[in-house]
């Protein structure tokens, strides 16, 4: 009973951040607007600069809800896989599905693509790379541990892809393709658009709500997959469906905004200290929180300088010592 | 603890009260779990041949055998965890692999060894995992399942853990936990994997009592053990698991005798009988 209270009251409150947050970076920016002419304008329809209206609808509103849905996505996928394999170290690129994403993007730029060509691209290797993943450690499974197995491949297969990645830059033009493959491994959002959202809502939409719904049975997981069975869950069929949702998520948005690392690490473990363990709680303090954060740190890193900052340099600067912090008080407790 | 206090009359499992009217099927139903002509182990690798038996709510059985010798393979085996490499298992009359896992675990629940939960849960939570085999798909536990863990706990007199993360009780506590989590299936039988190792003197007759307790509100235990003084402790049947089979059962005072455990362990063992409960005193020589 406690902690169902507990997780209402934190749910709340992330969701009156996540709010704030939002309200916050429609005015932060280079062309900065005072949060009463948003308000007023969002309310009321009234404005008296005339950029404010494109500004607001063209070009921050895409930049904040991918942000949102990214940040979320990718917290909520780290918070799964941490829950499947047991282990609060885990992020979602633990099966490839980050690095396959970057072969994809890295081919689709060698050959000129284009953008669509780029995220369909990177996309289909992400998933591709879990693929791999599974069959590996369905072909060696016999009598080994299936999650230690699981890790296992992927590690395998992120090295392959890594390899892959640095053919790619070897063979890459120097002038015009290498730099455009390093900018996308080190993560976006200035090219996305409301186009874009259009096709990776329903994708994420669609992940999220199978994870909800075995919130419950990701539970029992964390005792193992022998205890798991004997407390009547059909275990093969449940990690499964995380698996596949949970690398869905990740392949989406990667696909969209190149490689955000650190947030499905950190996030989750933050969710956890403040909202507890249950997933059913878990999961959506974590798309909150991730949402949140992603949405500050793409705040600054479009406003600190008039050069956008990659989002991976910022996520990991500012992630690893919050990850010290959390794992401190944590500790503590 | 007195041997009348084991008996109290006023403990009934699976859970009573209101529980009643959510009541399962199988409740107050005798039931038979059969093992025929079954062949344990791992792919390529038996381990046990030739494995026939039959447990029977009500009724406590003891499996010994030296580290090894395959207990656990046998546990895994019953639970439907490890599939059998011949044979059959037949519960209820029919075979287990007809069973679909949630209603299995309806019937036999499993209190493992060693255990190792990475999240912080707490014990109440721990407990309410137990109801997971009684809900619908993708429900989570509501109210009337709470209720049950709640009298659960009561009833191992575990209720003051309630509100502490599992992973920082004692090994006793733990064990505890457990045993009510599986209570909380609300199961016919109970599988117990060693459930008094890495248990002090103390916790070690507490779970005995509790295990004859459950027995007598009719439920089917199979425990594995170390301490052959556990199987007289609870009046119970016998098995022995040795060199590849199971190579003796039946009633304890029967199987369990100075020769047999000479031939299982190795070392000179004298069973003599105190206020008519026989005990294990080893022969420490020289």
């Amino acid at each position: 009973m406690m902690t169902v209270g507990r997780g209402k009251l934190v749910l709340g409150i992330l969701a009156i951040v996540l709010t704030v947050v939002v309200v916050f970076s429609f005015t932060v920016g280079r062309y900065s607007i005072p949060a009463g002419d948003l308000l007023r304008y969002l309310f009321t329809g009234e404005y008296t600069d005339e950029n404010l209206p494109i500004l607001i609808m063209q070009i921050r509103l895409p930049r904040i809800l991918i942000a949102v849905l990214a940040g979320g996505a990718l917290s909520v996928s780290g918070a799964a896989y941490q829950g499947l394999f047991r282990n609060p170290m885990v992020s979602p690129d633990i099966l490839g599905v980050s690095t396959g994403a970057g072969f994809g993007a890295a081919l689709a730029i060698l050959f000129s693509a284009g953008l669509l060509g780029i995220q369909l691209s990177a996309f289909a290797t992400g998933l591709l790379a879990v693929f791999i993943s599974l069959t590996i450690s369905k072909i060696i499974a016999m009598n080994h541990d299936r999650i230690l197995l699981l890790v296992l491949s992927g590690m395998i297969v992120s090295a392959m892809f890594n390899a892959l990645i640095m053919l790619m830059k070897y063979i890459a033009d120097s002038e015009s393709k290498l730099p455009e493959i390093t900018f996308w491994l080190m993560g976006s959002l200035t090219n996305v658009t409301l186009h874009e959202i259009k096709y990776v809502l329903p994708v994420i939409l669609l992940s999220l709500i199978p994870l909800w719904l075995n919130a419950w049975k990701l539970n029992i997981l964390s005792f193992g997959d022998e205890e798991a069975k004997a407390l009547g869950v059909n275990t093969g069929q449940v990690r499964l469906i995380i698996i596949g949702c949970a690398s869905l998520l990740t392949a989406s948005v990667v696909a969209v905004t190149g490689i955000i690392g650190w947030i499905g690490l950190i996030i989750p473990h933050f969710s956890r200290f403040i909202a507890g363990p249950d997933h059913r709680w878990l999961l959506p303090a974590s798309f909150l929180a991730g949402a949140a954060f992603l949405l500050l740190v793409d705040d600054i890193s479009r406003s600190v300088s008039t050069l956008e900052i990659p989002l991976g340099v910022i996520t990991s600067l500012v992630g690893a010592p919050m990850f010290l912090l959390v794992l401190k008080m944590t500790g503590k407790s | 603890m007195k041997r009348n206090e084991l008996k109290s009359p006023d403990f009934q499992i699976p859970c009573h009260g209101p529980a009643k009217s959510h009541k399962r099927k199988y409740m107050d139903e005798r039931m038979i779990l059969e093992i025929k002509n079954a062949v344990l182990g791992y792919r390529g690798k038996a381990v046990l041949q030739n494995v026939n038996f039959t447990i029977e709510t009500g009724r406590t059985i003891c499996v010994i055998g030296k580290n090894g010798a395959g207990k656990t393979t046998l546990f895994k085996s019953i639970l439907g965890i490890l599939p059998l490499l011949r044979g059959e298992i037949l519960l209820d009359g029919r075979s287990i692999e007809r069973w679909r896992q949630r209603d299995y675990a309806r019937v036999i629940a499993y209190v493992p060894q060693a255990r190792t939960l990475p999240f912080p849960f707490t014990a109440f939570d721990v407990v309410l995992f137990g109801r997971t085999a009684h809900l619908s798909h993708f429900a989570s536990p509501g109210k009337r399942d709470r209720q049950i863990a709640d009298e659960c706990m009561e009833k191992l007199q575990v209720s003051h853990l309630r509100n502490r993360i599992f992973t920082q009780l004692s090994g006793g506590e733990q064990q505890m936990i457990i045993v009510a989590r599986a209570l909380t299936q609300q199961p016919l039988f109970l599988v117990m994997d060693e459930p008094a190792s890495n248990l002090d003197f103390g916790n070690q007759v507490r779970i005995i009592s509790q295990v004859n307790r459950l027995k007598d509100d009719s439920l089917g235990i199979l425990m594995a053990t170390h301490s052959p003084d556990h199987a007289f402790m609870c009046n119970a049947g016998v098995m022995v698991v040795h060199n590849g089979k199971i190579w003796k059962s039946g009633g304890c005072n029967r199987v369990i005798t100075e020769d047999v455990l000479k031939e299982i362990y190795g070392v000179d063992v004298c069973i003599c009988s105190m206020k008519g409960i026989k005990t294990c005193m080893p022969v420490i020589g020289n």
